[in-house]
């Protein structure tokens, strides 16, 4: 099998209301310079492209395909999109370059949660024949699993959103043989995996992020609330030695999910440590998970 | 801007069932795996079997959980103050979301409640408009069930109405000013030198904002059509009639719009066409400020000239 890296990272800053379009284009521009110009590639260089967004956040059809403008797609590009946080869609890039399609990928994410009303866009997630008519926010949602987990003695804080945010982050990934050209000390991809909860779950189990991941220095985690990070270190089973790092400064859709990986990654590129986790999720619950172990070499 | 759908869903055996008994003011679980699950699933998550049995809960149980919602956002069960919570109905082992209509200051795990039914009730989770608080003994309820069509409900509608702020890129604002004042105004990529209209945030080819303004008069060549025939929600001209691609003379994209002043069979590739503006006090930032385009009386301009628009 042939090995992966990432070997750039870079991302917008987090802002409250954007006033570029919500196609994405304004936030992605300067990001793909800054990433391009860190690992020394150029548009040609980049064999594939993959990005995560949402139409219903943009309020707008076919938003990412728009934002190809920010790539300046000319001769055409091998490109493809996940209706997704973009670190699905650096699943799919992962793949690619596992077939031996391509070497190289740029994988980016971007939202403008500003342009509607998040609490109410994604309730359109949620089950469309039971749950979506009834349009629970994901607030309210989340309060449920805090007060049962207040009840059951996990914790004892108030509910803390991270409050949502717009957006982009983009990730460059390459080949075992290209990796080593584009950064000084790559971060190995050794495992990715992702996976969605069955339909009934007790709400403070997250059993699709149920790994065994073992011993890392740093894992960067990616729940939209605060109590979900000690659900989150429960499943993946985090040692009390983890520095476990969360959302901080807001909640980028469809970005946050891609900058934690890129975050983790930076860690490995930067010396800090050797191996790393790096988890994404979907859903106000968690209900969809993803984890990607980051090692040196 | 609001972006609106009535999305209609055909429900599938055990859905179906659930939908027919809200009508009926019944609630139903399906039973699998040895417990009853409200809402009923469709196959059991464990062992993977469709759901062989559906059994009759009662519409009272036991809150598992809840959480306030002080301002209630549009299309959410109640627009006054109430709780989000999760009830296990006696009868069932899994709770049901749904909002209660109570006092904040009322609210607990393991209090009582019972569903209130909406007055008309079409097959859909709404059918309970919400749960109340049981305080003293259980009030039976007459409900007149022949009141209610109880024919099999095959489908549910739930109309998904949304609202967003868009926002003009610097690019786009240009162009849509320039509108309001009855002009066309383009943009010139700084490295390919093309000129789109509108403008763009970025040169597709190029991936840089687009600078140089260009004026563009309001004259073009069709550089492909089609004719509509199918009516549609919201459509604004009887059908038939023609969308073109117009390649306004002086740009390199071409952009679309209505053709009318002729019979849709007469359009072709190559033909001139000129802008009809709406009058003058009718002008916004819209590109509806042209009306239409309509043939401009010129002789068609030469393939060659489009071809590489096309």
């Amino acid at each position: 099998m042939r090995d992966v890296a990432v070997v750039g990272f870079a991302e917008s800053p987090h802002t409250f209301a954007t006033p570029g379009t919500s196609n994405g284009v304004e936030m992605l521009v300067p990001i793909f310079a800054e990433v391009l110009g860190k690992t020394g590639l150029s548009k040609a260089d980049v064999d594939f492209w993959c990005s995560g967004s949402s139409d219903y956040l943009a309020g707008r059809a076919f938003s990412f395909v728009s934002a190809v403008d920010a790539i300046g797609a000319y001769p055409p590009i091998n490109e493809s999109h996940v209706e997704m946080d973009a670190a699905w869609a650096l699943y799919e890039a992962w793949l690619k370059i596992l077939t031996g399609e391509v070497d190289t990928a740029l994988v980016y994410g971007f939202g403008k949660a500003s342009a509607g009303d998040p609490r109410r866009v994604l309730a359109l997630q949620l089950d469309p024949y039971v749950v979506a008519p009834l349009w629970p926010d994901p607030d309210s949602l989340a309060g449920l699993q805090h007060r049962m987990g207040l009840e059951a003695g996990l914790w004892s804080e108030p509910l803390t959103p991270v409050p949502f945010a717009d957006g982009a982050s983009v990730v460059v990934l390459a080949s075992g043989d290209r990796a080593g050209d584009l950064c000084d000390r790559p971060a190995w991809i050794t495992r990715i995996e992702h996976r969605v909860d069955a339909q009934l779950r007790h709400w403070l189990d997250v059993p699709s992020a149920r790994f065994e991941v073992g011993d890392v220095e740093i894992a960067e985690v990616h729940a939209p609330y605060r109590h979900q990070e000690i659900l989150l270190a429960r499943e993946l089973g985090l040692g009390d030695g983890v520095a476990v790092n969360g959302l901080r400064e807001g909640n980028p859709m469809f970005a946050a999910g891609l900058a934690r990986i890129g975050t983790a990654a930076t860690h490995i590129h930067d010396g800090r440590a050797n191996r790393v986790l790096a988890h994404a999720s979907s859903g106000p619950l968690l209900q969809q998970n993803l984890v990607c172990i980051l090692e040196a070499r | 801007m609001e972006v609106g759908f009535d999305y209609t869903r055909s429900l599938g055996p055990t859905l179906s069932a659930f939908m027919t008994g809200l009508v009926g003011g019944r609630i139903l679980g399906s039973r699998s795996g040895g417990q009853v699950h409200v809402p009923p699933l469709e196959y059991d998550p464990v062992t993977l079997q469709p759901t062989a049995e559906l059994v009759e809960v009662s519409d009272v149980g036991t809150v598992v959980s809840w959480s306030w919602m002080a301002q209630p956002l549009p299309g959410q069960p109640l627009s006054t103050p109430f709780a989000w919570a999760l009830i296990r109905l006696d009868g069932a082992d899994t709770p049901l979301l749904h909002a209660i209509d109570a006092p904040l200051e009322s609210m607990h795990t393991g209090m009582r409640v019972q569903a209130h039914w909406a007055d008309s009730r079409v097959g859909s989770i709404r059918d309970i408009a919400c749960f109340l608080r049981v305080d003293h003994e259980l009030t039976a309820m007459f409900d007149d069930v022949s009141a209610h069509q109880l024919h099999d409900q095959s489908m549910t509608v739930t109309p998904i109405h949304l609202s967003y702020t868009h926002t003009a890129s610097p690019e786009e604002s240009r162009y849509l000013r320039a509108l309001a004042e009855g002009r066309i105004i383009g943009q010139r990529c700084p490295m390919c030198r093309k000129v789109y209209v509108p403008p763009r945030g970025a040169c597709p080819t190029d991936g840089v904002p687009t600078t140089d303004d260009v004026e563009l008069p309001d004259v073009g060549t069709i550089t492909t059509f089609c004719i509509v025939n199918v009516p549609f929600p919201g459509q604004r001209t009887k059908p038939p009639y023609v969308h073109a691609a117009v390649l306004l003379d002086g740009a390199d994209i071409p952009f679309s719009h209505l053709v009318l002043g002729c019979p849709a069979s007469d359009v072709r590739m190559g033909m001139r066409v000129r802008a009809v503006w709406k009058p003058r006090e009718q002008w916004t930032t819209s590109p509806q400020n042209i009306d239409h385009f309509e043939p401009a009386g010129e002789p068609d301009a030469d393939y060659e000239t489009y071809a590489e628009h096309l």
